[in-house]
């Protein structure tokens, strides 16, 4: 059992109350999963020539401005970097590969929790409300987020193996459920160029996705393709840049539930993590349908989103 | 009980400030043989285990989205929310009606003995597993596997039915009137006669639902599953 909660705010004047209307969705899944949790959080969005890097380390001792200055040397520029508990935001100036190469090396002190330009992870092992607390999630502003509390089943309580799973650029993948195959396509897709960092199997589901959208496939085309390829239970829920997606297997033993007002979009494994956000009585509530993409996405306009999900066929 | 206010004849408990504890405690002392009583539940909220194995003749409306094995065990009660509910609806009821006013999830009336249950919206997945002699009937569609080894009862869905209908089926009656995605293993269509569609009427009647009963068809088991075939006496 596991939690699963997503949040993207229609009405952008909502933006500054993203996380206090995130942490009580979050919290309130604290008994589907006590033994960790994380969430991505979509904010601040930067140039494509500047990078936003999450980085870990899990001594609070450590020091980040040793890191820090070793990015500003590398990169030959200004960097910004901000420290909250055993996490460090870096925002560099250079293109996502190039940071991305120098960062995910073997011998450096710290793991890499995300890069992209919107989005940033944070994780930790324990329950929901302590994490929220250490990381300051109730102040956040931002777009969208989406939060997992875990309860593990297929491998190790540790920080690595918390949700969200970075999966590329900007995206992010939680789950619940858990993998058959994990094992025989984590062979599969390290042969196809994908670095594991745990023997998580929701991970191999994270990295499928990024092998898939690298082979130039849409995130639908990748997802249909997951239904395929992946075997076992899953209800997964996929950040993007601008909004997110849910797809259920075709046996749709774990739990969803989506819901829609004319401000937000909001997902989550159970109603009563949905039963705080505001206008929630008079919203459209529904379960979405097994082994069926949903993706939400914002329309062409700024930030004015479109007002269906779009079901894809 | 924190919550409850009793000056008028329907009692009205707040979950806002009374536990889903409480409110299960208050219905379980209900007498068996007592007056029936009048209840009002606020704020469900999507909590679990609302109503959970009343045992009295008493009427409870239930106001929001409820949460899993709401109604569960029912004997005698009627129960109407008036919201969506989530796994587990009247799971193993036994007697009385239970009317939801929106969609169920998965496993609505599993394993139900008895009574009345009345899906206004649609029920998702495996709607009526190893049902043993509950009515169901639901307005909408209900998703795959429904009916999976239902062993006695009936189900009318007025609208569609997933995949997999039936299957495994013992001696459920099962009546659609939309389309059937497909059967499940041993699940036949079988020749809707007059006793049927009189029965079909009765339960729509029953449920509240205007319907026309010849539009139906009835689905029932081919009897080859669950019976030992002679032919295969060769085989041990």
């Amino acid at each position: 059992m596991c939690g699963i909660v997503g949040l993207y705010l229609k009405n952008p004047s909502l933006n500054r109350e993203l996380g206090a209307l995130f942490e009580p969705m979050l919290l309130e899944m604290t008994q589907r999963g006590p033994d960790s949790t994380g969430f991505a959080l979509y904010r601040d969005p930067v140039g494509p020539m500047r990078v936003k890097v999450v980085l870990q380390n899990p001594a609070l001792s450590f020091d980040w401005s040793t890191v820090a200055a070793d990015l500003t040397q590398h990169f030959g520029c200004d960097i910004d970097f901000r420290v909250q508990h055993t996490h460090c935001l870096i925002t560099v100036s250079a293109t996502e590969a190039v940071v991305r190469e120098y960062v995910m090396s073997d011998t450096a002190p710290y793991a890499v929790v995300s890069i992209g330009h919107h989005i940033e992870i944070y994780k930790e092992v324990g329950l929901p409300k302590d994490v929220a607390r250490v990381f300051d999630l109730k102040s956040v502003q931002g777009s969208h987020a989406i939060g997992h509390t875990r309860m593990a089943t297929e491998s190790a309580v540790t920080t690595a193996g918390s949700h969200p799973f970075s999966t590329g650029s900007d995206l992010c993948l939680v789950h619940n459920g858990s993998l058959s195959n994990h094992n025989r396509l984590r062979r599969k897709l390290a042969k196809d160029g994908a670095v594991f960092r745990t023997e998580n199997d929701s991970e191999v589901a994270a990295q499928y996705l990024d092998v898939q959208i690298r082979h130039g496939l849409s995130l639908e085309e990748a997802l249909y393709g997951a239904l395929k390829d992946l075997d076992g239970f899953f209800t997964f829920t996929i950040g993007t840049s601008d909004g997110f997606a849910v797809l259920r297997d075709p046996i749709a033993c774990k739990p969803a539930v989506m819901a829609e007002s004319v401000e937000w979009v909001a997902m989550a494994s159970e109603y009563r993590a949905l039963a705080s956000l505001p206008g929630i009585e008079n919203a459209r509530v529904w379960e979405p349908e097994p082994a069926t993409v949903y993706v939400w996405e914002k329309g062409g306009q700024g930030r004015q989103a479109t007002t269906t999900l779009a079901r894809a066929s | 009980m924190a919550g409850t206010q009793s000056t008028s004849p329907v009692r009205t408990v707040d979950l806002k400030v009374a536990t889903v504890r409480e409110l299960n405690q208050a219905l379980h002392e209900l007498a068996e043989d007592g007056a029936e009583t009048d209840w009002k539940i606020l704020n469900a909220a999507g909590n679990h285990a609302l109503a959970v194995g009343i045992n009295a003749r008493c009427r409870v409306e239930i106001m929001g989205h409820v949460g899993y094995y709401c109604a569960g065990m029912n004997k005698y009660a009627t129960l109407t929310i008036n919201g969506n509910a989530a796994t587990g609806l009247a799971e193993n009821m036994m007697s009385g009606l239970v009317r939801l006013r929106g969609d169920a999830s998965q496993s609505a009336g599993a394993t139900g003995r008895g009574g009345l249950l009345v899906i206004e919206g649609n029920a998702a997945a495996r709607c009526g597993i190893s049902l043993k002699g509950l009515d169901i009937v639901v307005k909408g569609s209900v998703g795959h596997m429904s009916a999976f080894m239902a062993q006695r009862g009936r189900m009318v869905i007025c609208g569609d039915a997933g995949s997999a209908l039936g299957d495994s089926l013992y001696e459920t009656q099962l009546f659609v009137k939309g389309k059937v995605v497909d059967l499940g293993a041993d699940c036949i269509e079988k020749e809707m006669r007059a006793e049927h569609v009189e029965a079909v009427e009765a339960l729509l009647a029953k449920a509240g639902i205007n319907e026309r009963a010849q539009a139906f068809r009835r689905y029932g088991s081919a009897r080859k599953l669950y019976h030992f075939n002679i032919d295969h006496a060769d085989a041990y």
